[in-house]
């Protein structure tokens, strides 16, 4: 795809009376903005942690702050909370991502190939992804309670049980909500990439006599394998990162929480900040071995992908 | 028989097969009222199948397998928002306890109840600022940086784009404590300001990505013809660069806009009152009479109200919506 859109910029450079200099300088203005304020809250606020995650320090005990060095991290790597959490997260995002693939594949051969009513179901897609994650993780919450609940009366379940009172059963509700809110996401993604599939391929694939399944992995799913991976990369690092619905629906009780979850208790409801500034630096550095754990896996640097 | 004929047979009669399954399972296993949404659903699917197999050879280019998978999919999309609809409508706490989809004794109750409420209130004043006032910041601040990005030459356009796409990737959860601790010192803890700042970390690279892929589109080379037709260089960028613009401007606010509207993390770390508390983190503050008992009606008539401008937007601007989301992340 890259030759359709091949670089503007060497049209750009061809234009006469444009020194490059100055064009250089008139891009920073015009990009500047916009990457100052992007490393400024996000650069600035990450330094400080790292400086305060150095130190024992307690919003509501300010004059006991003290200098331990990196004591904060080894309390965290040492506890098997930590752990947990981590495993929790990876579990999380195994399960959502593989699922999201094949039923997202399926929605996106839908919308490939339908003709009527486009519009409609494209729309109906949206809901899920337009949704608040927050409003998401209420409907599942309370389709799954026994008494305001319909699943238990429709499975006819023991009305005194809740999948909430357990650690799978509740890991299984917050899997089907991330699932059932991003899965249009990716269908999105996988839909562009499906129609980046040269159909001469695919029809000679078929008057040489080969199977779908032939066709599918021989084929279409090669030629798919950019915006496959877009949507596998994005939306695993989003599953990582999981925080909204094990927050609304367990209040991360029954060891259901993510290291985002214990990130914000440790921050936000003890304000230990030195601790929980030790978490976030953690937590962003899981996020970069997760990140470049998956572009290894599938060998691609991704700013080529988007044709730079 | 034709292979295309051949898979509508299929299909047509898969269809029954599922609408059948849904009506007996209604009819076995769910009690009333809720049989009724069962036995409509399988009768869409038979009506379907039978419509397939008597009059598909009316309009041959129509297939059967997505007409199927299209209703399974608004069948996946709807169900849990339809059950919010119905929890909302349901009246006082015996119908809301009783389980069950359908409500028996549906009323508006709720949400007289839900609009009363001045968290509420004062969260939907919030939410709808805050989320404006960020995503005009960032699509400005966006459109500049992607018309350098899209259009011009420079050293270290790579890493404009790097660091998007790094920030899309952090984990803000991470940035909340130090935020939380700045913004205490600063005085913004708990004002508008102090989400917008924070909603920009991630409605930037959002737009940034949105926008370059637009702009890569645009025929640049129109605004030189038109210059050379003897239009003035400002009128040239008013006439033809604005209008092919704007279109994917106005989908990255949107796409943008939805962010900032969903947000939850920022908005319960950052904010504590009526002052600037938005609204997801509104709703998971909902306490009833007593601080147990948890208004679930209620809850589920604000997740609806809060809801309806996400369809009204969704519904009008669709098509918008996904070449926007799309072409940011796939096109090469």
């Amino acid at each position: 795809m890259a030759s359709t859109t091949a670089a503007p910029g060497r049209r750009v450079k061809t234009r006469e009376r444009t020194p490059e200099a100055a064009e250089n300088r008139l891009a920073w203005k015009l990009a500047g903005p916009a990457v100052a304020v992007m490393l400024l809250v996000t650069a600035w606020p990450m330094l400080r942690a790292l400086y305060l995650s150095l130190f024992s320090y307690r919003l509501t005990a300010p004059d006991d702050r003290e200098w331990v060095g990196l004591t904060n991290y080894w309390v965290v790597l040492s506890d098997p909370l930590w752990w947990r959490a981590v495993f929790v997260a990876v579990f999380i995002m195994v399960v959502t991502v593989s699922v999201e693939l094949v039923i997202g594949f399926g929605f996106a051969m839908v919308m490939n190939s339908i003709l009527v009513a486009r519009g409609l179901v494209r729309s109906s897609i949206l809901v899920p992804y337009g949704i608040i994650t927050v409003v998401s993780a209420y409907a599942w919450l309370y389709a799954f309670q026994p008494t305001t609940g319909f699943v238990n009366q429709w499975l006819h379940l023991d009305p005194s049980t809740t999948p909430f009172d357990n650690f799978w059963g509740s890991i299984m509700v917050i899997c089907l909500a991330e699932i059932w809110k991003t899965t249009p996401f990716i269908s999105l993604l996988l839909l562009a990439g499906l129609s980046q599939v040269p159909n001469d391929a695919v029809e000679a694939a078929t008057v040489d006599g080969a199977t779908w399944w032939q066709r599918l992995y021989k084929v279409i799913l090669p030629s798919m394998r950019a915006a496959i991976m877009v949507a596998v990369l994005f939306r695993a690092l989003d599953a990582y990162r999981i925080f909204d619905s094990p927050f609304i629906m367990t209040g991360f009780a029954n060891g259901t929480a993510p290291p985002s979850g214990l990130v914000y208790n440790a921050m936000i409801q003890r304000v230990e900040l030195g601790l929980g500034s030790a978490m976030s630096v953690l937590l962003f550095l899981s996020v970069l071995v997760v990140a470049f754990g998956l572009m290894k896996a599938f060998r691609v640097d991704l700013s080529q992908v988007r044709g730079e | 028989m034709s292979p295309r004929r051949k898979s509508r047979v299929i299909w047509s009669f898969v269809a029954i097969v599922i609408g059948l399954a849904f009506a007996a399972i209604g009819v076995l296993a769910i009690e009333s009222p809720d049989l009724w949404l069962w036995l409509i659903v399988g009768t869409v699917f038979v009506i379907t199948g039978v419509v397939g197999l008597l009059i598909g050879e009316a309009a041959p280019q129509v297939s059967m397998g997505s007409v199927v998978g299209a209703e399974l999919i608004v069948l996946y999309t709807l169900t849990p928002v339809v059950y919010l609809v119905s929890l909302s409508l349901k009246g006082g706490n015996a119908d809301v306890n009783q389980g069950g989809f359908l409500p028996h004794d549906p009323g508006f109750a709720n949400y007289e109840t839900v609009f009363q409420f001045e968290l509420f209130q004062r969260a939907l004043i919030n939410s709808t600022g805050i989320s404006i006032i960020s995503t005009t910041i960032s699509v400005v601040l966006a459109t500049f940086a992607a018309y350098a990005v899209a259009r011009l030459r420079f050293r270290g356009k790579k890493f404009v784009l790097s660091i998007a796409l790094a920030i899309a990737m952090f984990p803000v959860v991470a940035l909340v404590g130090p935020l939380f601790d700045m913004w205490r010192t600063l005085g913004i803890y708990d004002t508008w300001i102090g989400l917008i700042i924070p909603y920009l970390s991630f409605t930037l690279p959002m737009s940034i990505w949105v926008l370059s892929a637009f702009f890569r589109e645009i025929p640049w080379e129109m605004e030189q013809a038109a210059q050379v037709d003897g239009a003035t260089s400002w009128q040239a960028f008013r006439k033809v660069i604005v209008p092919l613009a704007a279109p994917g401007v106005f989908t990255a606010a949107i796409i943008t806009f939805f962010f900032a509207w969903n947000d939850f993390v920022f908005g319960i770390s950052l904010s504590s009152t009526t002052a600037s508390i938005p609204v997801p983190a509104s709703l998971a503050f909902f306490t009833g009479a007593s601080q147990f008992d948890q208004p679930i009606a209620a809850i589920a008539a604000a997740s609806v109200v809060v809801t309806v401008p996400i369809f009204v937007i969704v519904m009008l601007f669709q098509r918008k919506i996904v070449a926007g989301l799309t072409s940011g992340a796939v096109k090469g």
